[in-house]
């Protein structure tokens, strides 16, 4: 497997230019002959599919929901992030990108994550010509706030609505070029396979989830930008349909599968109610900007209205282990501290799996106004679904799963291994290493598909020689042969079976959580294994659905997506088996320093591991790209 | 635990005309969310081998747009301010009888149970809901002052969701309020000033030829919109409207 990152030769600072000074283009005359595809509408999608339109290419986009404006970019909260240096106070281009490498644990390619980091003022300034009502502060300047692993504020924010904003504002982008003919829409599509002609990604088979058509489409490049898979662990805070079957699919048709074990577990979520939940909830991490982080440091207090605990009895335990970053040290460390302080029997609420997240103290200091025009819409959702309000009662708060930093493998112009097959977005695996900082994932989604696909894009169509190829050719009809024959298998035992989709997919997170989660261990990952096995077997034997493959059957699409997390699950499994060092939110029991923070091991692993398909049931292979640190000296990261 | 009467419309395609079905479904607690609910109830039927309550759903925190049912007669339930995701089982009684309808409007076909089909949202954006701003180099974020206040009130309208409650409880079946808050948002802001009038002109033909009943001020969109989009709005949009004709704005 050829896993050449091709990254463009000469100074950090000046890779991206001069690779785009050296790339081909392709004349406007000719864009309009090529047709893209492009799989997901959420920031990274639909900023490519917009952007590739206003230049000319012919663009067919899909999407799994009833309108673009729906992708799941749409809930992310916070903020994101740009080296604009606005408040002066230190930020530059250098130091987000040293903050990203950092916060990844120092498993991201240098190169790619420069290159965000050079484009991210450019976003800003994309995003406000759109008119995104980003907030501004009295003077009339956009205004910042800080996100976890830095000590810049360089986090641009719309409320607690930011991934809502941005989202707007590309789908905008993309509903003026429909309006211009550009692009075509197929909504309630979803990705079923990827066509190979000669090799080259081109095409894909879709079902029409309004009718249940099994339908082929044809381009000269597909473009996947589904979004993450940590819904494999079925309570997460993505939504409900969120799934890895376009990458799955991708996968088993050759696409290299880069670090699938990287999977961030947010620490600010809201905690599991009962069995009944179908998904979490997210606080958004711009609450550890004057949320503080606490225990009671008696087992006995955990019980106790919290109000009546004095500030002495209480654990203020990142303030208290990480000075320098206080509440704001990153996801992953301040997730494995929640479980810590859970785990020693200091947990609240009625689980006991929780920590508080007071704002007292931000209240008393700021006032109901300044905290409300911050926080007021989280602090609303809190409460809907709780039931108690923050104005009175701290948060009660757990960590979830939130993102996968693995994902597609690409190279530095986000092609993956399959000549003509892009992958944007958090579907592939390119620049958040081990870790995601906060704000960074709209960054990155919008960095891909404003200003890295439509210079590289081009480059592939310019560099290649494109056959003619249709619906008609026989590899979209061997795809689509394979793509019914897989839903006749599940129709056919989901009329037999007892036990339903949603039930299987629940017992496969419940293995994912408690095994391959926030700390993970070789008999554990080994277990999991196992089980995965096992309930891969009871799915084919003993799947319950409903029959109707001409309507609407939601109960089917779940179906597909669970029979590919049960083959990604286990991959996941043996990939953080394998990977035998703590690194970012991959916490191996085994491999911690004296403190209980990550212990890499640099000599071994400072590698991306990319895994091959070898065929149903048959292992998988693993590669490895070999990531080298010219710029930054690789260090124990310390948020002390 | 609580007991309840679900009576829910049934409908196999946009071709049958649909009926109610009655359900009793027990095991409910009240840190269910509304759709959890209808995820047991589906559980359950297709345990029985019957075909399950189809209903759209994606976030499930509100912000996604995706679901919207009609809940004993009101868009999104009786909630202020909440979607049908966010709704919670603590607000009903054991016992009680809860009748569950789609969206229900000419512009918004039912596809099949409660899924509605509301592509007529999307055709009014593709119609001049944006700024032509292409992707590129532009200005400094910094070199356009946005007043706080302006930025805010852009903020206010941008919040729209596109869910359709708006539309569902109009009994004119009006997309104003949707229509109105992206062409108030945009027209607050410096970045939406070039385009204003043929924005306006395009946006509302849009919503006229897809079949949207006109707005009469009734103010019940108003009280459905689960992220409470202000009337003022429509008042806007229609200021804007006036204005660009007397400015002889090209349409």
């Amino acid at each position: 497997m050829n896993l050449d990152a091709k990254i463009p030769s000469g100074p950090l600072e000046e890779k991206w230019s001069k690779h785009k000074g050296d790339i081909k283009l392709v004349n406007p005359t000719n864009k309009r002959k090529h047709t893209v595809l492009v799989v997901g509408t959420g920031l990274a999608g639909a900023s490519a599919a917009a952007s590739l339109a206003e230049l000319g290419y012919k663009v067919q986009v899909f999407c799994i929901q009833d309108s673009p404006r729906r992708a799941h970019s749409i809930a992310a909260q916070g903020g994101i992030n740009a080296a604009k240096n606005y408040p002066n106070d230190g930020d530059s281009v250098y130091r987000l990108f040293y903050d990203t490498v950092k916060g990844g644990d120092f498993r991201s390619r240098e190169a790619n994550v420069y290159r965000l980091a050079q484009m991210s003022p450019n976003i800003i300034d994309q995003c406000v010509a759109q008119g995104v009502p980003f907030a501004r502060e009295y003077s009339g300047e956009l205004a910042n706030r800080s996100f976890g692993g830095t000590q810049v504020s360089r986090t641009f924010y719309a409320r607690g609505q930011t991934g809502q904003q941005l989202l707007l504002g590309a789908y905008q982008a993309l509903m003026r070029q429909v309006d211009a003919g550009k692009v075509q829409v197929f909504d309630r599509r979803e990705m079923l396979d990827l066509v190979l002609v000669d090799g080259k990604a081109r095409g894909i088979i879709c079902r029409n989830l309004t009718t249940g058509a099994i339908e082929r489409y044809a381009g000269d490049s597909v473009l996947l930008a589904t979004g993450g898979y940590g819904r494999v662990f079925f309570l997460s805070t993505n939504a409900f349909n969120s799934n890895a079957t376009a990458i799955w699919r991708a996968h088993k048709k050759g696409a290299a599968f880069a670090n699938p074990c990287f999977t961030q577990i947010h620490p600010t979520c809201i905690p599991v109610s009962g069995d009944h939940q179908s998904k979490l909830t997210l606080m958004s991490e711009s609450l550890r900007n004057d949320g503080r982080v606490w225990v009671p440091k008696d087992p006995v207090d955990r019980k106790k209205d919290p109000s009546t605990i004095p500030d002495d009895k209480r654990d203020y335990f990142l303030e208290r282990k990480y000075p320098s970053f206080g509440n704001l040290v990153p996801r992953d460390v301040a997730s494995r501290n929640a479980k810590e302080a859970c785990d020693k029997g200091l947990g609240v609420g009625a689980s006991g799996l929780a920590v508080y997240l007071d704002f007292k103290d931000a209240i008393t200091r700021d006032g109901h106004k300044v905290i409300s025009d911050k926080y007021g819409n989280l602090f609303d959702m809190y409460e809907k679904i709780t039931d108690e309000s923050p104005w009175k009662v701290p948060m009660r708060i757990f960590p979830a799963v939130h993102y996968t930093m693995g994902g597609l493998w690409v190279d530095y112009n986000l092609m993956s291994n399959i000549p003509g097959l892009h992958v944007l977005g958090e579907a592939n695996f390119s620049d958040h290493g081990a870790n995601r900082l906060g704000a960074s994932a709209l960054m990155q989604g919008l960095c891909d598909g404003y200003f890295v696909i439509p210079y590289t894009l081009g480059h592939y169509i310019a560099s290649t020689t494109l056959s003619k190829v249709d619906t008609q050719h026989p590899a979209f009809a061997e795809a689509e042969a394979g793509v019914r024959a897989s839903i006749d298998r599940l129709v056919a035992t989901g009329k037999k079976g007892q036990k339903t989709a949603l039930e299987i997919y629940r017992e496969l997170g419940h293995v994912m959580w408690e095994h391959v989660g926030m700390a993970r261990n070789e008999k554990g990952l080994k277990s999991a294994v196992d089980m995965i096995r096992k309930l891969r077997e009871e799915f084919k034997e003993n799947l319950r659905i409903p029959a109707d493959t001409d309507g609407i059957n939601k109960n089917l699409e779940v179906a597909g997506r669970v029979e590919d997390f049960l083959q990604l699950g286990e991959l996941m499994a043996k990939d953080a088996l394998i990977r035998e060092e703590s690194c970012g939110g991959h916490f191996r029991e085994e491999y911690q320093t004296p403190e209980g923070e990550a212990l890499r091991n640099d000599d071994k692993f400072c590698h991306v591991a990319a895994w091959e398909w070898k065929g149903e049931n048959q292992e998988e292979v693993r590669h490895v790209e070999p990531l080298a640190f010219e710029n930054i000296h690789l260090a124990q990261r310390s948020y002390k | 635990m609580m007991t309840l009467n679900l009576e829910i419309w049934r409908q196999k395609n946009s071709q049958d005309s649909g009926r109610f079905a009655t359900y009793q479904l027990s095991g409910i607690t009240p840190d269910m969310s509304f759709l959890e609910m209808l995820d047991l109830l589906n559980e359950q039927l297709i345990k029985k081998g019957e075909a399950p309550v189809e209903f759209d759903s994606d976030c499930r925190e509100g912000i996604c747009g995706s679901c919207g049912l009609v809940i004993n007669g009101q868009a999104h339930g009786k909630e202020m301010a909440t979607t049908t995701c966010e709704l919670y089982m603590r607000h009903f009684q054991d016992g009680d009888t809860i009748v569950i309808e789609p969206w229900r409007a000419k512009a918004f076909p039912v596809l099949r149970d409660l899924c509605v089909d509301r592509t007529a949202f999307d055709r009014i954006i593709a119609a001049g809901g944006y700024t032509s701003a292409k992707s590129g180099p532009h200005p400094d974020g910094n070199a356009i002052l946005i007043s706080k206040p302006v930025a805010d009130s852009a903020m206010e309208s941008a919040t729209c969701i596109g869910c359709g409650a708006c539309v569902a409880a109009c009994p004119n079946a009006s997309a104003s309020l949707f229509t109105a808050a992206k062409i108030s948002q945009l027209a607050v802001l410096p970045q939406g000033q070039v385009e204003r009038g043929r924005r306006v002109f395009r946006m509302v033909r849009q919503m006229d030829a897809e079949g949207f009943g006109n707005c009469t001020n009734i103010g019940e969109c108003r009280a459905a919109c689960p992220k409470e989009i202000s009337i003022d709005n429509i008042a806007t949009m229609k200021r804007e409207y006036a204005a660009a004709l007397l400015r002889g704005d090209e349409s």
